[in-house]
């Protein structure tokens, strides 16, 4: 039997993905993870191909995690962080759409503060477009790479039921996690207060509690989000000490949930805002699996696009 | 002086009286000589006559908010321009926002702004003045004066005034002059960093929201100040259900305010933002459907007054942008008959109780003798054919900014003449000659 392709030449959004693209992409994962682990980790796939990093919000994880997966697949990469406080806002994005476009890269890989800026440069740009953030909108690879890791953890998603916490509001991780996790069949809950839950959350087929304990009950999974420094200082939650006090996870409120519960975390943690430094680093946490399966999807889903570029 | 022109074979409709049926109409020295229902009188020595074939000739459009652009923004559009996109839209008199630059916020740019469009417009352009000076909310403008100097009405256009002791005042003096407020209804703390209708769709699209509070809450404001000082008020835009039922309570209470709804909330809802459209990123914003059922119901029932264009000129520059960073606002002049028809064709309004929303309530709010199809009134007038199909090509739209939502829509409703103070402004025929077989 001919293995199953990924079909579309971007990656935008978890968005409109059916369960088998997804699976596609986790199961090209598995083997990216093997050759990882071994010592020569280079392969070919992208020879030749030239893949910008291109970051209008910084972040050193996820670009490195970008950059690393593409040198292992044997492609050129060039990093650009484009300072927000430099870019003359708006038709910069899609000047440097059409510079780095004369380029002639195969692959750009882009983070943007703003929701549907990447959609709107993708459809300058002849190459594929990978979405490394929007905004509040989507984080495709970071769903990925957290359905990767509990797969790899529990066997199957379908069946189990995932809490995510903290602030969904502001979060493109949890809306491309709920997508994604209720695609390949988990039970999703989110909580947190009222004032980090996004209006007609309830629609997206989650159950929503503002009780962290009554959320995490019965829970398989504890996905865990940053909250952002200035939201905590009386403008979405009073302080620091009452959000720990409510919806800080410890291990106290930890044990509501399923015996085993694994805690996860996108990273960068605020340790001691939103989780206890003795759960991030504890027996039940994933979170330094998760940046090693980041470089695997990652090198997974480059290579499916691969398949999609020209002469390839 | 122009030729006498007689329009036959029309089936007219006169707002103000609510009446239609076949008939002619006699236009001289500017203005309307005779309305003759059922029948045609016999036409004067000179005299041009046109024939109808049948359409829809009506009093034309009043259009009581539109974003010029002169002064200061004159690549987006000019007196010039939007008049020429006016008399395409079979729109006659426009009244123009003060969110110029220079704001207008001076007698001098009132006297400006009337001499340059009389010279260069096509159409009447009446001038808005704003509440309060350089639109910043704090201080009041010279009312007084620049009523004097022309100005129909105050607005400070596309910025709400936040500061409510500075609405009561503003309300308290304009009563002394019997002017007319029509302020927008977007309070700031609550619009917050939103940039489209909050709800299910924001969220997925990952855009901050605007709760439809945001426009009551400043409504019952202002409706509470409208209590307290008696003066006339306008709500510009309203965009939702429950301002509907506010300002029915209002009217039934007595109180002397009228409002009005922009094309776009009649005609789309939020799901036209699609994937992060910006020519749909507007001010109010795009509702819920619910929302659009609402105010059609409110139109259709005479609680909501008006129905404006809400046309707002942006180029590349401002809508080429990621959602949140793009300018509000979508041009409207050319396209609001088109699109209100909408209503009609669905069955939610009469065509004689659209038009009156469209010509002669903003006539009457503003005290101006227009929308009417009776002798002695203005002979400002459009003839359009309600049924013919067309596709909007927005390259071919007059004004000088191309941000329509109505881009590649199948529209209804062609405006084949428009004429204003007695003068054929606008020919469809001549424009776009028939294609030869």
């Amino acid at each position: 039997m001919p293995r199953p392709v990924f079909p579309h030449r971007h990656l935008l959004g978890i968005e409109g993905l059916p369960r088998q693209d997804l699976e596609v992409l986790l199961d090209q994962a598995d083997e990216a993870v093997e050759v990882s682990r071994q010592v020569e980790k280079k392969k070919a796939t992208l020879r030749g191909r030239t893949l910008i990093n291109l970051f209008f919000e910084p972040s050193t994880r996820t670009q490195a995690s970008f950059e690393l997966a593409g040198k292992r697949l044997g492609a050129d990469v060039m990093n650009m962080s484009v300072a927000a406080s430099s870019v003359k806002k708006g038709e910069t994005l899609i000047d440097t759409a059409a510079t780095l476009n004369a380029m002639r890269p195969d692959i750009i890989v882009v983070r943007h503060q703003e929701a549907g800026a990447v959609h709107l440069l993708a459809r300058k740009v002849d190459c594929s477009v990978v979405n490394a953030g929007d905004g509040a909108h989507e984080h495709p690879t970071q769903a990925l790479l957290d359905a990767l890791t509990i797969r790899r953890n529990r066997g199957a998603i379908e069946g189990l039921t995932v809490a995510i916490c903290g602030d969904i509001l502001h979060s493109r991780v949890a809306r491309s996690n709920i997508i994604l996790l209720q695609t390949l069949g988990a039970r999703v809950r989110v909580i947190g207060p009222s004032t980090l839950m996004p209006a007609g959350i309830a629609r997206f087929g989650v159950e929503v509690f503002t009780d962290m304990r009554a959320g995490l009950a019965g829970a398989d999974i504890v996905m865990m989000l940053r909250l952002q420094r200035e939201r905590m200082n009386g403008s979405f939650v009073p302080s620091v000490k009452e959000y720990f006090r409510y919806y800080g996870l410890d291990s106290e409120k930890l044990a509501a949930a399923s015996a085993g519960a694994l805690v996860m975390h996108p990273g960068p943690m605020n340790r001691g805002v939103e989780i206890s430094s003795e759960v991030a680093d504890g027996a039940q946490s994933l979170i330094r699996e998760q940046v090693e399966m980041g470089v695997a999807v990652r090198m997974a889903v480059l290579e499916a696009l691969a398949g999609h570029l020209p002469n390839g | 002086m122009a030729r006498p022109l007689l329009f036959t074979g029309a089936l007219l409709v006169d707002p103000a009286s609510g009446r239609s049926g076949p008939g002619a109409v006699l236009v001289r020295d500017g203005t309307i000589a005779d309305v003759a229902w059922g029948h045609v009188p016999a036409a004067p020595e000179g005299a041009e006559t046109i024939s109808c074939g049948g359409h829809v000739l009506a009093p034309g459009l009043v259009d009581m908010r539109a974003f010029v652009g002169e002064p200061g923004a004159e690549h987006r559009e000019t007196l010039k321009s939007a008049g020429e996109a006016a008399a395409a839209g079979g729109v006659t008199t426009l009244i123009s926002m003060p969110d110029t630059n220079p704001v207008v916020d001076d007698p001098a740019i009132v006297d400006y702004l009337l001499r340059r469009a009389a010279d260069t417009s096509l159409v009447h352009i009446h001038p808005a003045a704003a509440i309060t000076r350089r639109l910043a909310g704090r201080e009041m403008t010279e009312l007084g004066l620049l009523q004097e100097a022309g100005a129909v009405a105050f607005t400070d256009g596309a910025a709400a005034i936040a500061d409510a002791g500075v609405m009561r005042r503003a309300l308290t003096y304009a009563g002394d002059l019997g002017a007319l407020l029509m302020p927008h209804l977007a309070e700031p703390s609550l619009v917050g960093r939103g940039v489209m209708n909050e709800g299910e769709l924001a969220s997925r699209l990952g855009l901050a929201g605007i709760p439809r509070e945001a426009e009551t809450v400043m409504l019952e404001r202002d409706l509470r100040l409208v209590r307290l000082t008696g003066a006339r008020y306008h709500a510009a835009m309203i965009s939702c259900a429950d301002s509907v039922e506010i300002i029915r309570r209002a009217k039934q209470d007595g109180l002397a305010v009228t409002c009005g709804v922009s094309v776009n909330n009649l005609a789309l809802n939020e799901n036209d933002v699609g994937h992060y459209r910006t020519f749909c990123k507007l001010s109010p914003p795009l509702r819920h459907e619910d929302d659009r059922q609402a105010v059609i119901a409110g139109l259709a029932e005479g609680v909501i007054d008006v129905v404006v264009s809400d046309h707002n000129p942006q180029d590349v520059e401002t809508k080429r942008l990621p959602f949140a960073e793009a300018a509000d606002g979508a041009v409207g002049i050319e396209t609001l008959l088109s699109a209100s028809l909408r209503l009609v064709a669905d069955g939610h309004l009469s065509l004689p109780g659209l038009l009156r929303a469209l010509s002669w309530r903003p006539a009457e709010i503003l005290a101006l003798p227009m929308g009417r199809l009776a002798p002695g009134a203005p002979a400002d007038l459009v003839l359009f054919d309600p049924d013919e199909p067309y596709v909007l090509d927005k390259r071919a739209l007059r004004s000088r900014s191309k941000n329509s939502p109505f881009d590649e829509a199948r529209l209804a409703g062609r405006v084949r003449r428009t004429v204003v103070a007695g003068r054929i402004v606008h020919d469809l025929d001549a424009v776009a000659p028939a294609r030869a077989a």
